[in-house]
């Protein structure tokens, strides 16, 4: 199948070309996350950057938000060369109230939007040249460390999450846990996630069959969810070094000691392996459902009718307003996904039909 | 274009920050390297220029190997367009590059039209990709991107000028494709004359307006090396897949009685600037100028004619793929409605033929009964006639046999 080259012809400066374009135009990163106030958010933020990206709440003036509100704040942060524009969204008020009943709409209703945005502009007809992305790429749930199970709101929140954004479960604050209690936790959260079909990150179906380093790689860090995790940005003297860590009246719990907590793996997974995958999957994937949603229901005609136009799994919208607060009733990823393949192969065996 | 090209606009309010340790996101660059080339990379070129400039010669020196290419003929009666796809791969970097030659380019008598099928060619991949991006359910990232990012224009090596074929040719594509000019067949135009031509060609493509592709100048890396390049427009190129040895080596070059011109040779002509521009810096840039602002002018007006406009309310182009599907039927259904005209007036021409022909038959047949009639009349007539003469006959017998017993 491949024409052999007789000399060299230099093809392969090509990624040495796409280097220099990708540090020219430099990189966005959008994460978000979500749990009660007190686990640990904005602290695990700065942690994993290394700089005050969040701004705790002073405790003087710590309110309940009286609904789950959205903030969003934006930095860039440089690294031997490399610019990244970080927006970091915070979601003070979630699951503090007596009554937390759809507490997930405002938050699926933020990446909803985001997907909006996106979508707005790449159908304008004049749109720019690169379309500024602003949609959650990471969102980051925090459980707390109760050593037992998941409670009923985590797992409403997190089976509705899943369908529209990548969702990384946490045990924050888990030097409350010890290693047992730890390994029990972890193995109980796992099973709850299969029985209700909750497709965290990563999601293998969603990964490039080709890569088989990258396969086995992301296969371990699926058994290792949800990552045990502390935070801290203070600094202690253990021994001769100085590490991140926070005091206790017992010992040093150090951050980045994989013998104390799972922080590294966390980071790691983030940052220096998957983040380009994590915007891939956001925006081949989610993306790519939200817009065919939205498209799908803004035709007149039946939703499963042939010709031209794609025929959908049937699943049904309850919409007469295009409100995306009302996903509860979508199917799980993983078969809308196939069969959005399958009507993709349909669409396109039918348009070479169409064609004149 | 965006100044310094640096993704969105840094916002107010948005601080830069200082990090206290490695955080590791400097290891981005290579995640993305890495899923760009798991995924692989495509690339297309298309040659335009008379037949006999060497444009498949030139292929096949670029590329160091043998795209099977028969010479074309010189009595094409139009000028058609010819796609050839190729996987190569170096190292771990996959290409799929595809060739679209301009077949009978210039061999016409009247050439008024030749631009045509080029300008098509290029407006039918450029179609090809809005359809898929307008689809609801779509696949781009898997998408075999056709449209044609580098357009290698040959210019004859007359050492005049450029004739007038090639103005208007290059004029129609200069706002759809990266035009790249060359001089073909280099080794023709001897050095000074060489100088000259160019800045001839150069001045001419100025006056008449033609936008020519320019080595990107935008990044610090490159763009000394570019803006050197940008002022050895057009590379004078010269192409050769044989191999001469030359000391202890063996050299691309073309071999004459007065010498031998070797092709690698930056005196001798120009071939490893283009090479390095083509190929080994620019190949990126030339892709996305491609998808950035030829596609989207393409996008835009395309958009545009069709009636669409940016609402700036809340309720956008949404329709946008709902209407472009039902205008796309209207026209597909338009053009079923004339096939089914003109089947019918197909039908009912037959049956008028027919009709006509069936009334031919007829007279023949009638002609040739009365052919027949008289015929047979005539030859009763015959018939009586011979009879007679035959009594005659049988009685002047009787009457000699009675004379001669007398």
């Amino acid at each position: 199948m491949t024409t052999p080259l007789e000399g060299y012809v230099g093809i392969d400066t090509l990624t040495e070309q796409i280097r220099k374009k990708a540090l020219r135009q430099g990189f966005e990163f959008n994460v978000m996350v979500v749990g009660n106030a007190g686990l640990g958010k904005s602290t695990l933020v700065n942690t994993i950057f290394k700089s005050k990206v969040s701004r705790r709440q002073p405790e003087e003036d710590y309110h309940t938000p009286s609904t789950v509100e959205i903030k969003t704040i934006s930095h860039v942060i440089e690294e031997r060369g490399i610019l990244l524009k970080l927006s970091v969204t915070d979601t003070p008020g979630f699951g503090d109230q007596v009554d937390n009943t759809n507490c997930w709409q405002p938050i699926m209703r933020h990446v909803n939007e985001q997907y909006e945005k996106y979508l707005n502009e790449e159908i304008s007809i004049k749109r720019r040249k690169r379309i500024p992305d602003t949609r959650v790429h990471c969102c980051i749930y925090f459980i707390p460390p109760s050593g037992h199970s998941l409670r009923l709101v985590d797992i409403e929140v997190m089976k509705r999450l899943v369908e529209i954004v990548n969702v990384i479960p946490v045990i924050a604050k888990s030097d409350s846990l010890t290693l047992e209690e730890r390994e029990r936790f972890k193995a109980t959260i796992q099973q709850q996630l299969i029985e209700h079909n909750i497709r965290v990150y990563p999601d293998l179906e969603n990964l490039d069959v080709d890569d088989e380093t990258e396969r086995q790689r992301n296969l371990k860090l699926k058994e290792r969810l949800p990552f045990a995790i502390v935070g801290s940005s203070t600094t202690h003297q253990v021994g001769s070094k100085s590490v991140l860590g926070r005091k206790a009246g017992w010992g040093v719990i150090e951050v980045e000691n994989d013998a104390h907590c799972e922080f590294n793996h966390l980071r790691n997974m983030i940052i220096r392996t998957n983040l380009q995958d994590l915007k891939e999957v956001t925006a081949q994937v989610h993306y790519e459902l939200y817009r065919h949603r939205r498209l799908e229901t803004l035709k007149k005609v039946p939703l499963d009718s042939v010709g031209s136009t794609p025929s959908s799994p049937s699943y049904d919208i309850p919409n007469s307003e295009p409100n995306h607060n009302k996903v509860a009733s979508t199917p799980k990823l993983g078969e809308t996904g196939k069969a959005i393949a399958a009507s993709q192969k349909e669409v396109v065996e039918a348009l070479s039909e169409s064609k004149i | 274009e965006a100044a310094g090209d640096y993704n969105g606009s840094v916002d107010e309010g948005m601080r830069t920050l200082n990090l206290s340790g490695h955080v590791g996101f400097d290891s981005l660059p290579d995640q993305l390297v890495n899923k760009a080339t798991n995924q692989g990379f495509c690339f297309n070129i298309l040659c335009i220029g008379e037949t006999g400039l060497g444009k498949s010669t030139l292929m096949n020196t670029l590329f160091n190997t043998n795209f099977e290419n028969e010479p074309q003929h010189h009595n094409m009666p139009g000028v058609k367009l010819k796609a050839n796809t190729y996987e190569l791969q170096e190292s771990n970097v996959r290409l799929k590059l595809t060739i679209v030659d301009s077949v009978g380019f210039g061999d016409q008598i009247n050439k008024e039209e030749s631009f045509k099928p080029v300008v098509e060619y290029i407006n039918q991949q450029f179609e090809n990709y809005l359809q898929e991006e307008l689809k609801i359910c779509r696949s781009l990232f898997s998408y075999h991107d056709t449209r044609i990012h580098a357009c290698l224009y040959f210019i004859s090596p007359t050492g005049h000028g450029l004739k007038s074929l090639d103005l208007k040719t290059m004029k129609n594509l200069d706002n759809k494709v990266n035009i790249i000019p060359v001089i073909a067949k280099a080794d023709i135009v001897s050095k000074g004359e060489l100088h000259k031509f160019k800045i001839k060609i150069m001045n001419e493509l100025v006056t008449n307006g033609v936008q020519i592709y320019q080595f990107p100048t935008d990044d610090e890396t490159v763009a000394e090396v570019n803006a050197s390049m940008n002022t050895h427009l057009p590379f004078a190129v010269v192409g050769s897949t044989e191999e001469i040895k030359l000391g202890n080596k063996m050299v691309k070059a073309r071999q004459y009685p007065w010498g031998t011109v070797q092709v690698e040779n930056e005196n001798h002509c120009d071939f490893v600037k283009l090479r390095e521009m083509l190929v080994r810096v620019n190949m990126e840039d030339l892709r996305e100028k491609t998808h950035t602002k030829h596609y989207e002018l393409y996008r835009r007006s395309k958009l545009t004619e069709m009636g669409f406009i940016d609402d700036n309310d809340g309720g956008k182009n949404f329709s946008l793929q709902e209407v472009y599907e039902s205008k796309r039927n209207d026209h597909l259904n338009e053009l079923q409605r004339k096939e089914d005209e003109m089947r019918q007036m197909f039908v009912l021409r037959v049956k008028d033929k027919e009709g006509e022909l069936k009334k031919s038959e007829k007279e023949l047949h009638d002609k040739f009964d009365k052919l027949k009639k008289m015929h047979m009349e005539e030859k009763k007539k015959l018939e009586e006639k011979k009879k007679s003469l035959q009594d005659e006959i049988t009685g002047f017998e009787k009457k000699r046999q009675q004379a001669e017993t007398l």
